[in-house]
C-alpha cells in the first residue's frame, strides 16, 4: 500500500458524517502542520480532545505553585508551558512580574537533585504536571532523591492518566466514531490498555505517531474500520509502541504513585484519573491531594466543548478577539499544544 | 506536554547516556530503558523513554507494510 491510495480512499470517502478525535495536543498540532485536513474528505471532521494536561490543571493547583514561588526558602521550578496558565488571579508570569520571583524554568525533573544537594537549606518544589508519558521522570527522580537520602524536595502533582478520561469522553459524548490514540502516552502504557475501551464501546482506538504519514494511516484505519463495522484497538507506531508499553516505566508509575480522582479544567472530577504519592513517597508531598477549586470558565468561554469536541476553537465567541495566546482566558489558548492555541497559531 | 523527540545515543554512562539531537548533545536519564551506542531513543522531559528500533526512513516503509496486513 501506498500513501497516495491512503490519502485518495479518505479524500473520496462520502458515507455518514464521521468525527473523529485525535486525544493529543502533539498530534494536533501535527494535523496543522501537515496540513492534514486539506487532504481528507469534509464528511471526516477532526477534533480534538482533551490531551494537553497543562490545559486541563485547575486553578488551585496554580495557586499552590504561587504560594510556593513566593516563600521564602522555596523555590518553584517548572516546564515553561505551564506559566500563562491562569490561576484565581494570577498566572505563574503574572505573579513572578508581581515579586514572586522564586520561580526556575527546567528542562528535566532531574534538575531538582542537584540544586537540592547544593542548596540543603533551600527545598525545590517541582510543578509535576503531565500524563502517563511524564509521571515516570519524576517517580525516577524521587526514587534517586530517596536513595541519596535528599529531604529539601517536594512535588507538587497534577499527574493524570489518560484511559479514564476516554472513558469519560466515550460515556459522555457518544457521537465520536473513532480515536487516535495518544502516541508517547501510549509509549509507556502500551496500546493493549486501549482494548478495554474498543471492546465496551465498540469503536476503534488506533495508536500511532506524529509524521503526517501516521496520522494518514490511522485515519485510514479508523475510516476503513468504521466501514467495515469494527471496533478495535491497533497499533500503526510499532517502532516505539510496544502491545505492554515499557515494563519498567510502569515499574516506577506502581513503585511512587498511587491513583484518584482528579480535577480536569472544563470536564469536572473524574475518579481514578489522577495519580498521586503513595504512601512511601508521602514525605515529598507539596500539598497535592486537595487541589480541585476551580475557577468558573469565564462567560462565554467555550474550552469546556471545545475539549470533547463540541465546537471548533473558531466557534468559541472569544476565540482570537477577546481569548488570544498573548492574552488567555481559557484554558485551551493557553499552551502551545492547547487546541486554540495551535488553532489560532495556524489559521491566523 | 507529552512531546518527545527521537535523539542519537553517542555514549553510555552510568545512569544516563549522551544523546545528540542534531549535533546538540544532551544527558539524559537512562533509567526506563537499556539502549546501545548508536541506537535512536526517544526523549521526554529528561528521560529515555523507549528505543526507537528503526530510522524514519525504514518505519515509515514499516508503517505501510502494517497497512497492507490489517487489510
Amino acid at each position: 500500500m501506498e500513501i497516495r491510495e491512503v490519502i485518495d480512499y479518505l479524500k473520496s470517502y462520502d458515507g455518514p458524517q464521521l468525527k473523529i478525535m485525535e486525544v493529543c495536543g502533539t498530534h494536533t498540532a501535527s494535523i496543522f502542520k501537515a496540513g492534514i485536513r486539506s487532504l481528507i474528505s469534509d464528511k471526516i471532521k477532526l477534533i480534538s480532545g482533551p490531551g494537553c494536561p497543562v490545559c486541563v490543571t485547575p486553578t488551585a493547583y496554580i495557586d499552590k505553585c504561587i504560594e510556593y514561588a513566593s516563600m521564602d526558602g522555596y523555590e518553584l521550578m517548572t516546564f515553561g508551558d505551564m506559566m500563562k496558565v491562569p490561576g484565581t488571579s494570577d498566572s505563574l508570569s503574572e505573579a513572578k512580574g508581581r515579586g514572586a520571583a522564586n520561580i526556575r524554568l527546567m528542562y528535566s525533573p532531574f534538575e531538582a537533585i542537584e540544586k537540592a544537594e547544593e542548596n540543603p537549606d533551600k527545598t525545590y518544589v517541582i510543578a509535576a504536571v503531565g500524563f502517563e508519558t511524564t509521571a515516570p521522570a519524576y517517580g525516577l527522580m524521587l526514587q534517586e532523591a530517596k536513595r541519596r537520602g535528599i529531604a529539601n524536595i517536594r512535588l507538587v502533582t497534577a499527574l493524570k492518566t489518560a484511559i479514564p478520561a476516554l472513558h469519560w469522553i466515550c460515556q459522555n459524548q457518544d457521537d465520536i466514531d473513532g480515536f487516535i490514540c495518544p502516541g508517547h502516552v501510549s509509549v509507556i502504557t502500551g496500546s493493549s490498555i486501549y482494548e478495554d475501551l474498543s471492546e465496551e464501546y465498540g469503536k476503534p482506538f488506533v495508536v500511532t505517531g506524529f509524521e503526517a504519514e501516521h496520522i494518514l494511516a490511522s485515519l485510514y484505519r479508523i475510516v476503513k474500520q468504521i466501514e467495515e463495522g469494527k471496533g478495535q484497538t491497533e497499533n500503526l507506531y510499532k517502532n516505539a509502541v510496544k502491545e505492554g508499553g515499557n515494563a519498567k516505566a510502569l515499574a516506577v508509575i506502581e513503585d511512587v504513585y498511587e491513583s484518584g480522582p482528579a480535577m480536569w479544567r472544563g470536564l469536572g472530577v473524574i475518579e481514578d484519573s489522577g495519580l498521586y504519592l503513595s504512601d512511601e513517597y508521602a514525605m515529598y508531598d507539596g500539598g497535592s491531594r486537595d487541589l480541585f477549586a476551580d475557577m468558573e470558565l469565564p462567560e462565554g468561554c467555550s474550552c469546556g466543548d471545545v475539549i470533547v469536541g463540541k465546537v471548533n476553537p473558531d466557534q468559541c465567541p472569544m476565540f482570537g478577539t477577546a481569548c488570544t495566546p498573548m492574552k488567555p482566558f481559557g484554558p485551551c489558548m493557553v499552551s502551545s499544544e492547547g487546541a486554540c492555541g495551535i488553532w489560532y497559531r495556524n489559521v491566523n | 506536554m507529552c512531546v518527545a523527540i527521537p535523539g542519537k545515543v553517542i555514549e553510555i554512562m552510568e545512569s544516563t547516556a549522551k544523546v545528540d539531537f542534531n549535533g546538540n548533545v544532551v544527558n539524559v536519564s537512562t533509567g526506563l530503558i537499556e539502549p546501545e551506542v548508536g541506537q535512536y531513543v526517544l526523549v521526554h522531559a529528561g528521560c529515555a523513554i523507549e528505543v526507537m528500533e528503526h530510522e524514519k526512513a525504514q518505519e515509515l516503509l514499516e508503517l505501510f507494510a502494517d497497512l497492507d496486513a490489517l487489510q
